[in-house]
Protein backbone atom coordinates (compact mmCIF):
# COMPACT_ATOMS: atom_id res chain seq x y z
CA UNK A 1 0.00 0.00 0.00
CA UNK A 2 2.81 2.35 0.90
CA UNK A 3 4.53 1.51 -2.34
CA UNK A 4 1.34 2.28 -4.33
CA UNK A 5 0.90 5.63 -2.63
CA UNK A 6 4.51 6.53 -3.23
CA UNK A 7 4.27 5.50 -6.85
CA UNK A 8 1.20 7.69 -7.38
CA UNK A 9 2.95 10.57 -5.65
CA UNK A 10 6.05 10.24 -7.82
CA UNK A 11 3.98 10.03 -10.98
CA UNK A 12 1.94 13.08 -10.03
CA UNK A 13 5.02 15.14 -9.26
CA UNK A 14 6.83 13.96 -12.35
CA UNK A 15 3.82 14.86 -14.46
CA UNK A 16 3.62 18.27 -12.75
CA UNK A 17 7.17 19.01 -13.88
CA UNK A 18 6.32 17.86 -17.41
CA UNK A 19 3.21 20.06 -17.51
CA UNK A 20 5.21 23.02 -16.23
CA UNK A 21 7.89 22.43 -18.86
CA UNK A 22 5.22 22.40 -21.56
CA UNK A 23 3.74 25.66 -20.25
CA UNK A 24 7.16 27.33 -20.40
CA UNK A 25 7.95 25.89 -23.82
CA UNK A 26 4.63 26.82 -25.40
CA UNK A 27 4.84 30.39 -24.10
CA UNK A 28 8.38 30.71 -25.41
CA UNK A 29 7.27 29.42 -28.81
CA UNK A 30 4.27 31.76 -28.77
CA UNK A 31 6.35 34.78 -27.79
CA UNK A 32 3.57 36.10 -25.56
CA UNK A 33 1.13 34.88 -22.92
CA UNK A 34 0.80 34.41 -19.18
CA UNK A 35 3.30 32.15 -17.41
CA UNK A 36 2.83 33.27 -13.77
CA UNK A 37 -0.83 32.39 -13.36
CA UNK A 38 -0.50 29.25 -15.47
CA UNK A 39 2.24 27.86 -13.24
CA UNK A 40 0.28 28.72 -10.09
CA UNK A 41 -2.77 26.59 -11.03
CA UNK A 42 -1.18 23.61 -12.72
CA UNK A 43 -1.13 21.43 -9.60
CA UNK A 44 -4.91 21.74 -9.26
CA UNK A 45 -5.37 20.84 -12.94
CA UNK A 46 -2.98 17.93 -12.49
CA UNK A 47 -5.31 16.46 -9.88
CA UNK A 48 -8.59 17.37 -11.60
CA UNK A 49 -7.68 16.03 -15.04
CA UNK A 50 -5.72 12.95 -13.95
CA UNK A 51 -7.53 11.83 -10.81
CA UNK A 52 -10.83 13.56 -10.18
CA UNK A 53 -12.86 14.34 -13.25
CA UNK A 54 -15.08 11.84 -14.99
CA UNK A 55 -13.98 12.51 -18.56
CA UNK A 56 -13.09 10.65 -21.74
CA UNK A 57 -10.64 12.32 -24.12
CA UNK A 58 -12.04 10.13 -26.92
CA UNK A 59 -15.48 11.65 -26.28
CA UNK A 60 -14.90 15.28 -25.32
CA UNK A 61 -18.64 16.04 -25.49
CA UNK A 62 -19.72 13.00 -23.45
CA UNK A 63 -23.03 14.05 -21.89
CA UNK A 64 -22.34 12.98 -18.32
CA UNK A 65 -18.76 14.24 -18.15
CA UNK A 66 -17.62 16.50 -15.37
CA UNK A 67 -17.11 20.07 -16.60
CA UNK A 68 -14.24 22.45 -16.09
CA UNK A 69 -14.36 26.23 -16.58
CA UNK A 70 -11.14 28.22 -16.55
CA UNK A 71 -12.61 31.54 -15.49
CA UNK A 72 -9.11 33.03 -15.38
CA UNK A 73 -8.83 32.24 -19.06
CA UNK A 74 -5.42 33.86 -19.49
CA UNK A 75 -3.98 30.79 -17.76
CA UNK A 76 -4.96 28.85 -20.90
CA UNK A 77 -1.45 27.34 -21.31
CA UNK A 78 -2.01 25.36 -18.08
CA UNK A 79 -5.32 24.02 -19.37
CA UNK A 80 -3.82 23.20 -22.77
CA UNK A 81 -0.90 21.39 -21.14
CA UNK A 82 -3.29 19.29 -19.04
CA UNK A 83 -5.65 18.51 -21.93
CA UNK A 84 -2.77 17.53 -24.20
CA UNK A 85 -1.17 15.30 -21.58
CA UNK A 86 -4.57 13.71 -20.96
CA UNK A 87 -4.80 12.88 -24.67
CA UNK A 88 -7.29 15.38 -26.06
CA UNK A 89 -5.00 16.49 -28.88
CA UNK A 90 -1.52 16.10 -30.31
CA UNK A 91 1.53 17.68 -28.70
CA UNK A 92 2.40 19.60 -31.86
CA UNK A 93 -0.66 21.82 -31.27
CA UNK A 94 1.03 23.21 -28.15
CA UNK A 95 3.80 24.76 -30.19
CA UNK A 96 1.30 26.65 -32.38
CA UNK A 97 -0.28 28.47 -29.44
CA UNK A 98 -1.38 32.03 -30.28
CA UNK A 99 -0.30 31.68 -33.91
CA UNK A 100 -2.57 32.63 -36.80
CA UNK A 101 -4.82 29.73 -37.75
CA UNK A 102 -3.92 27.71 -34.66
CA UNK A 103 -6.41 25.65 -32.68
CA UNK A 104 -5.02 26.97 -29.41
CA UNK A 105 -6.13 30.58 -29.03
CA UNK A 106 -4.69 33.03 -26.51
CA UNK A 107 -7.72 32.34 -24.33
CA UNK A 108 -9.78 29.12 -24.23
CA UNK A 109 -12.18 28.68 -27.16
CA UNK A 110 -14.69 25.85 -26.74
CA UNK A 111 -15.47 25.94 -30.45
CA UNK A 112 -11.92 25.10 -31.39
CA UNK A 113 -10.39 22.96 -28.66
CA UNK A 114 -11.64 19.50 -27.72
CA UNK A 115 -12.02 19.30 -23.97
CA UNK A 116 -12.64 23.00 -23.40
CA UNK A 117 -16.12 23.21 -21.86
CA UNK A 118 -16.49 27.01 -21.93
CA UNK A 119 -14.92 29.90 -23.80
CA UNK A 120 -13.43 32.30 -21.29
CA UNK A 121 -10.85 35.03 -21.01
CA UNK A 122 -12.86 38.10 -20.19
CA UNK A 123 -12.44 37.98 -16.42
CA UNK A 124 -15.38 37.44 -14.10
CA UNK A 125 -17.61 35.49 -16.47
CA UNK A 126 -16.70 31.85 -15.80
CA UNK A 127 -18.52 31.25 -12.54
CA UNK A 128 -21.85 32.31 -14.03
CA UNK A 129 -21.40 29.83 -16.88
CA UNK A 130 -20.42 27.12 -14.41
CA UNK A 131 -23.58 27.82 -12.43
CA UNK A 132 -25.62 27.44 -15.61
CA UNK A 133 -24.01 24.07 -16.26
CA UNK A 134 -24.69 23.02 -12.67
CA UNK A 135 -28.34 24.09 -12.93
CA UNK A 136 -28.65 21.96 -16.07
CA UNK A 137 -27.22 18.97 -14.19
CA UNK A 138 -29.70 19.54 -11.36
CA UNK A 139 -32.61 19.74 -13.82
CA UNK A 140 -31.51 16.48 -15.43
CA UNK A 141 -30.80 14.89 -12.05
CA UNK A 142 -27.36 14.12 -13.48
CA UNK A 143 -24.42 13.38 -11.19
CA UNK A 144 -21.76 15.43 -12.93
CA UNK A 145 -19.78 18.15 -11.21
CA UNK A 146 -18.54 21.52 -12.39
CA UNK A 147 -15.07 22.71 -11.42
CA UNK A 148 -14.00 26.32 -11.88
CA UNK A 149 -10.76 28.19 -11.33
CA UNK A 150 -10.85 31.95 -10.81
CA UNK A 151 -7.95 34.22 -9.96
CA UNK A 152 -7.68 36.32 -6.83
CA UNK A 153 -7.38 39.46 -8.92
CA UNK A 154 -10.35 38.26 -10.95
CA UNK A 155 -12.68 38.33 -7.96
CA UNK A 156 -12.48 42.11 -8.14
CA UNK A 157 -15.03 41.71 -10.95
CA UNK A 158 -18.57 42.30 -9.67
CA UNK A 159 -20.03 39.47 -11.73
CA UNK A 160 -18.14 36.96 -9.59
CA UNK A 161 -20.19 38.08 -6.59
CA UNK A 162 -23.43 38.05 -8.52
CA UNK A 163 -22.61 34.46 -9.42
CA UNK A 164 -21.50 33.68 -5.87
CA UNK A 165 -24.96 34.75 -4.70
CA UNK A 166 -26.66 32.67 -7.40
CA UNK A 167 -24.69 29.50 -6.62
CA UNK A 168 -25.65 29.70 -2.96
CA UNK A 169 -29.25 30.70 -3.70
CA UNK A 170 -29.73 27.68 -5.96
CA UNK A 171 -27.84 25.34 -3.59
CA UNK A 172 -25.36 24.36 -6.28
CA UNK A 173 -23.39 21.74 -4.36
CA UNK A 174 -22.19 20.48 -7.74
CA UNK A 175 -20.07 23.61 -8.21
CA UNK A 176 -16.54 23.73 -6.84
CA UNK A 177 -14.65 26.99 -7.28
CA UNK A 178 -10.92 27.19 -6.77
CA UNK A 179 -9.74 30.73 -6.11
CA UNK A 180 -6.10 30.83 -7.10
CA UNK A 181 -4.69 33.20 -4.52
CA UNK A 182 -1.21 33.99 -5.74
CA UNK A 183 -1.46 37.54 -4.44
CA UNK A 184 -0.38 39.25 -7.66
CA UNK A 185 -2.07 40.83 -10.64
CA UNK A 186 -0.89 42.84 -13.63
CA UNK A 187 -0.31 46.19 -11.94
CA UNK A 188 1.09 44.88 -8.65
CA UNK A 189 0.03 42.96 -5.57
CA UNK A 190 -3.70 42.56 -4.88
CA UNK A 191 -3.24 44.76 -1.85
CA UNK A 192 -1.70 47.54 -3.92
CA UNK A 193 -4.26 47.35 -6.69
CA UNK A 194 -7.52 46.49 -4.90
CA UNK A 195 -7.70 44.58 -1.66
CA UNK A 196 -9.51 41.25 -2.03
CA UNK A 197 -8.93 39.83 1.45
CA UNK A 198 -10.39 38.34 3.48
CA UNK A 199 -11.35 36.02 0.59
CA UNK A 200 -12.52 33.13 2.78
CA UNK A 201 -14.73 35.34 4.91
CA UNK A 202 -16.29 36.85 1.82
CA UNK A 203 -17.30 33.45 0.40
CA UNK A 204 -18.50 32.28 3.82
CA UNK A 205 -20.64 35.41 4.07
CA UNK A 206 -22.08 34.57 0.64
CA UNK A 207 -23.19 31.17 1.94
CA UNK A 208 -20.45 28.96 0.57
CA UNK A 209 -18.64 26.03 2.10
CA UNK A 210 -15.06 27.27 2.29
CA UNK A 211 -11.82 25.27 2.47
CA UNK A 212 -8.38 26.86 2.59
CA UNK A 213 -5.38 24.99 1.24
CA UNK A 214 -1.87 25.29 -0.07
CA UNK A 215 -2.50 25.08 -3.82
CA UNK A 216 0.71 23.15 -4.47
CA UNK A 217 0.13 20.46 -1.82
CA UNK A 218 -1.31 17.44 -3.59
CA UNK A 219 -2.71 15.81 -0.48
CA UNK A 220 -4.42 19.11 0.41
CA UNK A 221 -5.90 19.46 -3.09
CA UNK A 222 -7.21 15.87 -3.02
CA UNK A 223 -8.57 16.37 0.48
CA UNK A 224 -10.35 19.60 -0.44
CA UNK A 225 -12.01 18.02 -3.47
CA UNK A 226 -13.22 15.05 -1.44
CA UNK A 227 -14.43 17.25 1.39
CA UNK A 228 -16.13 19.69 -0.97
CA UNK A 229 -17.96 16.94 -2.85
CA UNK A 230 -19.34 15.54 0.40
CA UNK A 231 -20.98 18.84 1.38
CA UNK A 232 -24.59 19.04 0.25
CA UNK A 233 -26.82 22.03 -0.49
CA UNK A 234 -24.08 24.60 -0.85
CA UNK A 235 -21.26 25.30 -3.31
CA UNK A 236 -17.66 24.89 -2.21
CA UNK A 237 -14.92 27.50 -2.58
CA UNK A 238 -11.39 26.20 -2.25
CA UNK A 239 -9.21 29.15 -1.37
CA UNK A 240 -5.98 27.96 -2.83
CA UNK A 241 -2.86 29.80 -1.68
CA UNK A 242 -0.30 29.56 -4.42
CA UNK A 243 2.95 30.94 -5.74
CA UNK A 244 2.72 32.83 -9.01
CA UNK A 245 5.29 31.37 -11.39
CA UNK A 246 5.68 28.29 -9.17
CA UNK A 247 8.55 26.01 -10.16
CA UNK A 248 10.68 28.52 -12.05
CA UNK A 249 12.96 30.36 -9.61
CA UNK A 250 13.15 33.66 -11.44
CA UNK A 251 9.39 33.80 -12.08
CA UNK A 252 8.21 32.97 -8.58
CA UNK A 253 6.30 35.81 -6.89
CA UNK A 254 7.34 38.25 -9.60
CA UNK A 255 4.62 40.61 -10.87
CA UNK A 256 6.58 41.07 -14.08
CA UNK A 257 5.97 37.45 -15.05
CA UNK A 258 2.18 37.86 -15.19
CA UNK A 259 2.07 38.37 -18.90
CA UNK A 260 5.32 37.99 -20.74
CA UNK A 261 7.03 35.18 -22.54
CA UNK A 262 10.45 33.83 -21.59
CA UNK A 263 13.39 34.43 -23.91
CA UNK A 264 15.05 31.28 -25.31
CA UNK A 265 17.76 31.59 -22.64
CA UNK A 266 15.22 31.99 -19.87
CA UNK A 267 13.30 29.06 -21.29
CA UNK A 268 16.43 26.88 -21.20
CA UNK A 269 17.07 27.77 -17.59
CA UNK A 270 13.45 27.19 -16.62
CA UNK A 271 13.39 23.79 -18.32
CA UNK A 272 16.58 22.85 -16.50
CA UNK A 273 15.06 23.82 -13.16
CA UNK A 274 12.00 21.79 -14.06
CA UNK A 275 14.07 18.69 -14.56
CA UNK A 276 14.42 18.50 -18.32
CA UNK A 277 16.90 15.82 -19.29
CA UNK A 278 16.94 14.56 -15.73
CA UNK A 279 13.89 12.34 -16.03
CA UNK A 280 13.26 9.12 -17.88
CA UNK B 1 -57.14 44.09 -32.02
CA UNK B 2 -54.05 45.25 -30.24
CA UNK B 3 -51.66 43.55 -27.85
CA UNK B 4 -48.19 44.31 -26.52
CA UNK B 5 -45.52 41.98 -27.89
CA UNK B 6 -44.33 41.28 -24.33
CA UNK B 7 -47.84 40.04 -23.50
CA UNK B 8 -47.77 37.81 -26.56
CA UNK B 9 -44.44 36.44 -25.35
CA UNK B 10 -45.83 35.67 -21.89
CA UNK B 11 -48.84 33.95 -23.38
CA UNK B 12 -46.71 31.80 -25.67
CA UNK B 13 -44.47 30.73 -22.80
CA UNK B 14 -47.35 29.33 -20.78
CA UNK B 15 -49.34 27.86 -23.64
CA UNK B 16 -46.64 26.41 -25.90
CA UNK B 17 -42.98 26.89 -25.16
CA UNK B 18 -43.12 25.19 -21.76
CA UNK B 19 -43.96 21.94 -23.57
CA UNK B 20 -40.40 21.73 -24.87
CA UNK B 21 -38.50 20.21 -21.94
CA UNK B 22 -35.24 21.80 -23.10
CA UNK B 23 -36.60 25.33 -22.72
CA UNK B 24 -35.62 27.15 -19.53
CA UNK B 25 -36.44 30.78 -18.76
CA UNK B 26 -34.36 33.27 -16.79
CA UNK B 27 -35.21 36.76 -15.64
CA UNK B 28 -33.54 39.43 -13.54
CA UNK B 29 -36.35 40.42 -11.17
CA UNK B 30 -38.60 41.77 -13.89
CA UNK B 31 -40.66 38.66 -14.62
CA UNK B 32 -43.99 40.38 -14.05
CA UNK B 33 -43.04 43.25 -16.35
CA UNK B 34 -41.36 41.23 -19.09
CA UNK B 35 -44.13 38.60 -18.72
CA UNK B 36 -41.54 35.84 -18.49
CA UNK B 37 -43.10 34.93 -15.12
CA UNK B 38 -45.90 33.25 -17.08
CA UNK B 39 -43.48 30.40 -17.67
CA UNK B 40 -43.17 29.91 -13.93
CA UNK B 41 -46.82 28.92 -13.72
CA UNK B 42 -46.40 26.25 -16.37
CA UNK B 43 -42.93 24.92 -15.51
CA UNK B 44 -41.71 26.32 -12.15
CA UNK B 45 -38.67 24.03 -11.99
CA UNK B 46 -37.37 25.48 -15.27
CA UNK B 47 -37.81 29.15 -14.32
CA UNK B 48 -34.84 30.89 -12.73
CA UNK B 49 -35.08 34.32 -11.21
CA UNK B 50 -31.48 35.48 -11.12
CA UNK B 51 -32.12 38.60 -9.11
CA UNK B 52 -31.06 42.04 -10.26
CA UNK B 53 -27.90 40.83 -11.98
CA UNK B 54 -28.15 40.85 -15.75
CA UNK B 55 -24.49 39.99 -16.34
CA UNK B 56 -24.78 36.85 -14.22
CA UNK B 57 -28.06 35.98 -15.91
CA UNK B 58 -26.49 36.03 -19.39
CA UNK B 59 -23.53 33.95 -18.23
CA UNK B 60 -25.80 31.45 -16.50
CA UNK B 61 -27.88 31.18 -19.65
CA UNK B 62 -24.69 30.45 -21.59
CA UNK B 63 -23.77 27.66 -19.18
CA UNK B 64 -27.24 26.13 -19.44
CA UNK B 65 -26.91 26.19 -23.23
CA UNK B 66 -23.61 24.29 -23.14
CA UNK B 67 -25.50 21.45 -21.46
CA UNK B 68 -28.22 21.23 -24.09
CA UNK B 69 -30.85 23.52 -22.60
CA UNK B 70 -32.53 26.27 -24.63
CA UNK B 71 -32.41 29.25 -22.29
CA UNK B 72 -34.59 32.30 -22.89
CA UNK B 73 -33.25 35.23 -20.89
CA UNK B 74 -35.51 38.20 -20.30
CA UNK B 75 -35.10 41.67 -18.92
CA UNK B 76 -35.60 45.19 -20.24
CA UNK B 77 -33.75 45.81 -23.51
CA UNK B 78 -31.65 48.56 -21.94
CA UNK B 79 -30.21 46.20 -19.31
CA UNK B 80 -29.95 43.15 -21.55
CA UNK B 81 -27.96 44.87 -24.25
CA UNK B 82 -26.35 47.64 -22.21
CA UNK B 83 -25.44 46.25 -18.83
CA UNK B 84 -24.74 42.76 -20.10
CA UNK B 85 -23.34 43.59 -23.53
CA UNK B 86 -19.97 42.03 -22.98
CA UNK B 87 -21.43 38.89 -21.42
CA UNK B 88 -23.60 38.53 -24.52
CA UNK B 89 -20.53 39.07 -26.65
CA UNK B 90 -18.02 36.83 -24.93
CA UNK B 91 -20.11 34.19 -23.13
CA UNK B 92 -22.89 33.80 -25.74
CA UNK B 93 -21.95 35.02 -29.22
CA UNK B 94 -18.24 34.18 -29.26
CA UNK B 95 -18.92 30.50 -28.47
CA UNK B 96 -22.19 30.68 -30.52
CA UNK B 97 -24.28 29.29 -27.71
CA UNK B 98 -27.96 28.55 -28.10
CA UNK B 99 -29.30 31.38 -25.96
CA UNK B 100 -32.40 33.42 -26.80
CA UNK B 101 -32.61 36.93 -25.40
CA UNK B 102 -36.22 38.09 -25.22
CA UNK B 103 -35.75 41.75 -24.28
CA UNK B 104 -38.81 43.82 -23.51
CA UNK B 105 -39.52 47.52 -22.92
CA UNK B 106 -37.51 48.51 -25.98
CA UNK B 107 -37.72 51.94 -27.53
CA UNK B 108 -39.52 55.15 -26.63
CA UNK B 109 -42.82 53.37 -25.93
CA UNK B 110 -41.48 52.41 -22.51
CA UNK B 111 -43.09 55.77 -21.83
CA UNK B 112 -43.22 57.22 -18.36
CA UNK B 113 -40.05 55.56 -17.00
CA UNK B 114 -38.13 57.96 -19.22
CA UNK B 115 -34.93 58.13 -21.20
CA UNK B 116 -32.82 56.06 -18.80
CA UNK B 117 -35.03 53.06 -19.55
CA UNK B 118 -35.73 53.56 -23.24
CA UNK B 119 -33.33 51.42 -25.28
CA UNK B 120 -32.80 53.20 -28.59
CA UNK B 121 -29.46 51.56 -29.38
CA UNK B 122 -30.13 47.87 -28.68
CA UNK B 123 -30.57 46.85 -32.31
CA UNK B 124 -27.33 48.59 -33.19
CA UNK B 125 -25.43 46.84 -30.40
CA UNK B 126 -26.86 43.39 -31.13
CA UNK B 127 -26.48 43.73 -34.90
CA UNK B 128 -22.75 44.36 -34.49
CA UNK B 129 -22.15 40.96 -32.85
CA UNK B 130 -21.01 38.05 -35.04
CA UNK B 131 -23.25 34.95 -34.75
CA UNK B 132 -26.20 37.00 -33.47
CA UNK B 133 -29.62 36.94 -35.15
CA UNK B 134 -31.65 40.09 -34.51
CA UNK B 135 -35.45 40.07 -34.69
CA UNK B 136 -37.85 42.95 -34.08
CA UNK B 137 -41.47 41.76 -34.41
CA UNK B 138 -44.19 44.13 -35.61
CA UNK B 139 -47.10 42.74 -33.62
CA UNK B 140 -48.23 40.02 -31.23
CA UNK B 141 -48.68 37.30 -33.84
CA UNK B 142 -45.30 37.95 -35.39
CA UNK B 143 -43.67 37.99 -31.96
CA UNK B 144 -45.06 34.56 -31.18
CA UNK B 145 -44.11 33.07 -34.53
CA UNK B 146 -40.62 34.56 -34.28
CA UNK B 147 -40.16 33.16 -30.78
CA UNK B 148 -41.20 29.68 -31.90
CA UNK B 149 -38.78 29.88 -34.83
CA UNK B 150 -36.01 31.15 -32.56
CA UNK B 151 -36.41 28.18 -30.22
CA UNK B 152 -36.12 25.83 -33.20
CA UNK B 153 -33.01 27.64 -34.48
CA UNK B 154 -29.60 26.68 -33.09
CA UNK B 155 -27.65 29.78 -32.05
CA UNK B 156 -27.93 33.14 -30.30
CA UNK B 157 -31.04 35.21 -31.06
CA UNK B 158 -32.03 38.67 -29.85
CA UNK B 159 -35.78 39.35 -29.93
CA UNK B 160 -36.94 42.89 -29.26
CA UNK B 161 -40.31 43.22 -27.55
CA UNK B 162 -42.32 46.22 -26.43
CA UNK B 163 -44.22 47.40 -23.39
CA UNK B 164 -47.07 49.18 -25.13
CA UNK B 165 -49.92 47.70 -27.12
CA UNK B 166 -49.41 47.62 -30.87
CA UNK B 167 -52.15 47.10 -33.49
CA UNK B 168 -52.26 43.69 -35.14
CA UNK B 169 -51.11 43.75 -38.73
CA UNK B 170 -51.09 39.96 -39.11
CA UNK B 171 -53.91 37.45 -38.81
CA UNK B 172 -53.70 33.90 -37.51
CA UNK B 173 -52.67 32.51 -40.89
CA UNK B 174 -49.38 34.48 -40.86
CA UNK B 175 -46.31 32.40 -41.64
CA UNK B 176 -43.06 33.76 -40.24
CA UNK B 177 -40.17 33.24 -42.64
CA UNK B 178 -36.73 33.24 -41.02
CA UNK B 179 -34.54 35.96 -42.52
CA UNK B 180 -37.15 37.06 -45.06
CA UNK B 181 -38.74 40.46 -45.24
CA UNK B 182 -42.47 40.70 -45.78
CA UNK B 183 -44.21 42.72 -48.50
CA UNK B 184 -47.15 44.31 -46.71
CA UNK B 185 -48.32 46.36 -49.66
CA UNK B 186 -47.33 46.72 -53.31
CA UNK B 187 -46.50 50.03 -54.94
CA UNK B 188 -43.72 51.49 -57.04
CA UNK B 189 -43.45 55.21 -56.24
CA UNK B 190 -41.66 54.94 -52.93
CA UNK B 191 -40.40 52.06 -50.75
CA UNK B 192 -41.23 52.28 -47.06
CA UNK B 193 -39.15 49.77 -45.10
CA UNK B 194 -40.22 49.48 -41.48
CA UNK B 195 -39.47 47.34 -38.45
CA UNK B 196 -41.27 46.62 -35.18
CA UNK B 197 -44.09 48.91 -34.16
CA UNK B 198 -43.32 51.23 -37.09
CA UNK B 199 -44.71 48.67 -39.56
CA UNK B 200 -48.26 49.63 -38.57
CA UNK B 201 -47.37 53.32 -38.94
CA UNK B 202 -45.93 52.59 -42.38
CA UNK B 203 -49.23 51.03 -43.48
CA UNK B 204 -51.08 54.04 -42.14
CA UNK B 205 -48.73 56.29 -44.08
CA UNK B 206 -49.25 54.26 -47.24
CA UNK B 207 -53.00 54.81 -46.99
CA UNK B 208 -52.48 58.54 -46.71
CA UNK B 209 -50.06 58.52 -49.63
CA UNK B 210 -52.50 56.52 -51.74
CA UNK B 211 -55.08 59.24 -51.21
CA UNK B 212 -52.56 61.63 -52.74
CA UNK B 213 -51.96 59.31 -55.67
CA UNK B 214 -48.60 58.05 -54.43
CA UNK B 215 -48.28 54.27 -54.48
CA UNK B 216 -45.97 53.06 -51.73
CA UNK B 217 -44.43 49.63 -51.44
CA UNK B 218 -44.38 48.73 -47.75
CA UNK B 219 -41.90 46.21 -46.40
CA UNK B 220 -41.82 44.78 -42.89
CA UNK B 221 -38.31 43.79 -41.81
CA UNK B 222 -38.77 41.62 -38.73
CA UNK B 223 -35.26 40.20 -39.03
CA UNK B 224 -32.58 42.88 -39.13
CA UNK B 225 -29.84 40.30 -39.17
CA UNK B 226 -29.49 38.44 -41.38
CA UNK B 227 -31.17 41.11 -43.50
CA UNK B 228 -33.24 40.18 -46.55
CA UNK B 229 -30.88 42.03 -48.87
CA UNK B 230 -32.58 40.81 -52.02
CA UNK B 231 -35.91 42.34 -51.06
CA UNK B 232 -34.27 45.61 -50.02
CA UNK B 233 -32.41 45.90 -53.32
CA UNK B 234 -35.49 44.94 -55.32
CA UNK B 235 -37.53 47.62 -53.52
CA UNK B 236 -34.88 50.27 -54.16
CA UNK B 237 -34.70 49.35 -57.85
CA UNK B 238 -38.46 49.40 -58.14
CA UNK B 239 -39.06 52.73 -56.38
CA UNK B 240 -35.84 54.75 -56.45
CA UNK B 241 -36.63 56.21 -53.01
CA UNK B 242 -36.48 54.41 -49.66
CA UNK B 243 -37.84 55.54 -46.30
CA UNK B 244 -36.71 53.43 -43.34
CA UNK B 245 -38.77 53.56 -40.15
CA UNK B 246 -37.73 52.35 -36.72
CA UNK B 247 -38.39 53.05 -33.05
CA UNK B 248 -34.63 53.23 -32.53
CA UNK B 249 -31.74 55.57 -33.09
CA UNK B 250 -31.08 56.35 -36.72
CA UNK B 251 -27.52 55.21 -35.97
CA UNK B 252 -26.88 51.51 -36.33
CA UNK B 253 -30.39 50.11 -36.67
CA UNK B 254 -32.62 49.33 -39.64
CA UNK B 255 -31.76 52.51 -41.53
CA UNK B 256 -28.07 51.75 -41.28
CA UNK B 257 -28.58 48.10 -42.21
CA UNK B 258 -30.54 49.09 -45.32
CA UNK B 259 -28.07 51.78 -46.36
CA UNK B 260 -25.15 49.37 -45.91
CA UNK B 261 -26.77 47.20 -48.56
CA UNK B 262 -28.02 49.90 -50.91
CA UNK B 263 -24.82 51.93 -51.05
CA UNK B 264 -23.11 48.86 -52.47
CA UNK B 265 -25.82 47.48 -54.73
CA UNK B 266 -28.33 50.18 -55.61
CA UNK B 267 -27.69 53.66 -54.21
CA UNK B 268 -30.96 55.62 -54.07
CA UNK B 269 -32.27 58.48 -51.97
CA UNK B 270 -32.95 57.26 -48.45
CA UNK B 271 -34.79 58.99 -45.63
CA UNK B 272 -34.39 57.88 -42.04
CA UNK B 273 -37.39 57.92 -39.70
CA UNK B 274 -36.05 57.17 -36.22
CA UNK B 275 -34.73 58.77 -33.07
CA UNK B 276 -32.31 61.42 -34.26
CA UNK B 277 -29.29 60.75 -32.03
CA UNK B 278 -30.84 61.89 -28.77
CA UNK B 279 -32.23 60.31 -25.62
CA UNK B 280 -35.91 59.94 -24.86
CA UNK B 281 -37.86 61.29 -21.90
CA UNK B 282 -40.89 60.54 -19.73
CA UNK B 283 -44.32 60.74 -21.29
CA UNK B 284 -47.17 58.74 -22.74
CA UNK B 285 -45.95 56.40 -25.49
CA UNK B 286 -48.12 57.95 -28.21
CA UNK B 287 -47.06 61.46 -27.22
CA UNK B 288 -43.39 60.49 -27.28
CA UNK B 289 -43.70 58.94 -30.74
CA UNK B 290 -45.26 62.21 -31.88
CA UNK B 291 -42.58 64.32 -30.19
CA UNK B 292 -39.71 62.36 -31.71
CA UNK B 293 -41.26 62.23 -35.18
CA UNK B 294 -42.10 58.54 -35.32
CA UNK B 295 -45.49 59.01 -36.93
CA UNK B 296 -47.37 58.17 -40.11
CA UNK B 297 -47.40 61.89 -40.92
CA UNK B 298 -43.60 62.04 -40.72
CA UNK B 299 -43.33 59.01 -43.01
CA UNK B 300 -45.74 60.62 -45.49
CA UNK B 301 -43.74 63.82 -45.50
CA UNK B 302 -40.49 61.97 -46.16
CA UNK B 303 -42.07 59.76 -48.79
CA UNK B 304 -43.54 62.57 -50.84
CA UNK B 305 -40.38 64.69 -50.80
CA UNK B 306 -38.42 63.63 -53.82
Amino acid sequence: MNIDCNTVKMETEKRARQLRRNIVRMLTEAGSGHPGGSLSIIDILNVLYFETMHIDPAQPKMADRDRFVLSKGHAAPALYAALQARGYFAEEELWKLRKTGAMLQGHPDMKKVPGVDMSTGSLGQGLSAANGMALAAKLDKAPWQVYVIAGDGEIQEGQIWEAAMSAAHYHLDNVMLFVDCNGLQIDGTNDEVMTVNPVSDKFKAFGWNVIEINGHDYEAIRGAIAAGKSVKDKPTAVISHSVKGKGVSFMENQVGWHGKAPSPEQCAQALKELGEGGEA
Amino acid sequence: MAMATRAAYGKLLETELYKNPRVVVLDADLGNATKSASFKKAAPERYFNMGISEADMMGTAAGLATAGKIPIASTFAIFATGRAFEQIRNSICYPKLNVKIAATHAGLTVGEDGGSHQAIEDLSLMRSLPNMTVINPADAKEAQEALKAAVDYEGPVYIRLGRAEVPDIHDDSYQFQWGKGEILREGSDVGIIATGIMAAKALEAADALEAKGIHARVINIHTLKPLDEELVIETAKMTGHIVTCEEHSVIGGLGSAVSEVLVRHCPVKQDFIGVDDCFGQSGKPAELLEKYGLTAAAIVKAAETK
